[in-house]
């Protein structure tokens, strides 16, 4: 509909450098900030303003990890990387299958309301030492973590998703004749996945907050133990690093989710 | 020949705080190739009229028959066309036009070449791989009646089909929609609460009253001209008096 012509006026030239600039200038303040504040923290660190034994320092950040290999963080990445990758899918999956469950059988969802209301408000970590008795202190147990936080999210968003959809278009297939089970395949799942992808990205953030406070509890790697383990020997550069990473892990992982949203829905509507 | 035969139908709504009586003892027929509509007050049980027809609803009591034969359900030889064109958004406009066969389960090599044929013969043709949010609202509209048709129905039943339309586009569709049935030689029951379209596009004209709904008066609709197209029917000078006639029966206080 907005094909560019081939001669572009000014007033579009004009329009086209204003946007561009706007843009630019954003991107420069995000950068610039981050860039402000390292700054301030090292250079506060050389002067003695600040205690880095405390605060650390982004030079012996650097220089804690600078090699990667040899102390091996890698290693503590995957770790972390793939508890939280197991407990997201198990979540997801699981999470979506009773959210249908709930759907399909209008007299469950009614009993268990009030079962799901109290599960949801309920700290999961609380559940954490019950959890280490149950299935062993090592990585099912943190597995477990991360899926008692993200399951009850997704049941109830991917719930309420299937309850939200579009009457009339459910009508619709009606008028054709069409049967529960075809009504879910044909209309309310794909008519969801949005509603999926925003449980997706929300999930896989509470499944790090899973992984991370599981690791706190029973670990002997992961990110989590690291940041316990350097806390306990009072290695803050070891602590801030790992927070660091942690954070990148995280952004990582939810460009992920994104990516593999916009490769699913590329066809949908635009 | 009679299609739809509607014989004594009531229908009670039961509810937390009682019973509703919505429609009570209604009787009329349509025949082949005819286009009937239903008008009446708001909230008289036009829609919930159009459901028991269609199955999706049981009526209280009386009978629906079709061709002859006892409705029970809802039956592959009723199309029904709803006031929005609930294109699904993920598919394409081929996709979604065999919905319809796709359900019923009848994607044989015939029922798609008559889609295709559909799409062809009314324009559609070089969208079909496109997605609804890249065609017109009046073109959405017409790929809906396509997805209708596709089931090869012998009746249409359309539940204030063109409403959610601006009014330019309406007029335009409703042309588009007559035109194509009237080809098709298909019989059309409309529900409406807007008296000028039905003046233009019926044959006859069922009044209902207000709640409990009943057969007020079924009025025949002629007009003296070569081509009837309901644009052509809006400026002919029959029609004011139908209006009248009709507003006069609706009997609307504010």
């Amino acid at each position: 509909m907005y094909n560019e012509p081939q001669t572009i006026s000014k007033e579009r030239q004009l329009y086209l450098k204003r946007q561009k600039r706007g843009k630019q200038k954003v991107l420069f303040w995000q950068i610039a900030i981050l860039v402000l504040f390292l700054a301030v923290w090292e250079i506060a660190g050389q002067l003695g303003w600040i205690d880095t034994f405390i605060l650390s320092q982004p030079s012996r950040i650097l220089h804690t990890y600078a090699n990667l290999t040899q102390n091996g963080i890698l290693e503590h990445i995957g770790v972390t990387v793939y508890e939280t990758l197991v407990g997201f899918v198990l979540g997801a999956a699981l999470g979506t299958l009773l959210a249908i469950v709930l759907w399909w059988s209008g007299f469950i969802s009614k009993v268990s309301e009030p079962y799901l209301v109290v599960l949801n408000s309920l700290p999961k970590i609380a559940l954490g030492p019950v959890i280490i008795i149950w299935v062993g202190a090592g990585t099912s147990a943190i597995i477990v973590m991360a899926l008692a936080i993200s399951l009850i999210v997704t049941v109830l968003e991917m719930l309420n998703g299937f309850r939200s959809t579009n009457r009339e278009h459910i009508k619709m297939a009606r008028t054709f004749g069409a049967s529960k089970h075809q009504i879910f395949t044909k209309i309310v799942f794909p008519g969801n996945i949005k509603t999926l992808f925003n449980s997706l990205k929300i999930n896989i953030g509470l499944s790090l907050v899973g992984v991370i406070a599981g690791e706190f509890l029973v670990s002997k790697a992961g990110l989590g133990y690291l940041i316990v383990y350097g806390g306990q020997v009072f290695k803050l550069d070891l602590v801030m690093g790992s927070v660091i990473i942690l954070s990148v892990v995280a952004a990582l992982m939810y460009e992920a989710v994104v990516l593999l949203e916009k490769a699913v829905t590329r066809h949908y509507g635009r | 020949m009679e299609v739809l035969k509607v014989s004594g139908i009531g229908e009670k709504y039961q509810s937390q705080n009682g019973e509703v009586t919505a429609l009570s003892n209604i009787n009329f027929s349509v025949e082949q190739g005819e286009f009937m509509s239903i008008v009446g007050p708001s909230g008289c049980g036009k829609s919930t009229l159009l459901s028991i027809i269609a199955g999706l609803l049981k009526p209280t009591e009386g009978t629906i028959t079709l061709n002859g034969k006892l409705v029970s359900g809802v039956s592959p030889q009723v199309g029904y066309m709803l006031q929005r064109d609930n294109l699904l958004e993920w598919r394409t406009i081929l996709k979604n036009i065999l919905f319809g066969l796709e359900i019923q389960k009848k994607l044989t090599p015939e029922n798609i070449a008559y889609a295709e044929h559909l799409l062809k013969t009314y324009g559609l043709y070089e969208f079909k791989d496109k997605y609804p949010s890249q065609l017109s609202g009046g073109m959405r509209q017409r790929a809906a009646l396509i997805r209708t048709l596709a089931t090869n129905p012998d009746m249409l039943l359309l539940d204030e089909a063109f409403s959610a339309l601006d009014f330019q586009t309406r007029l335009a569709v409703t042309d588009d929609v007559y035109t194509i049935l009237k080809k098709e030689n298909k019989t059309a029951l409309m529900v409406t609460h807007d008296i000028p379209e039905s003046i233009s596009m019926s044959d006859r004209i069922l009044v209902l009253t207000r709640r409990p709904g009943t057969v007020r008066n079924i009025h025949t609709i002629t007009f003296d001209m070569e081509q009837r197209t309901p644009l052509a029917c809006r400026s002919h000078i029959q029609f004011n008096t139908y209006f009248n006639t009709i507003w006069n029966e609706l009997d609307v206080h504010v």
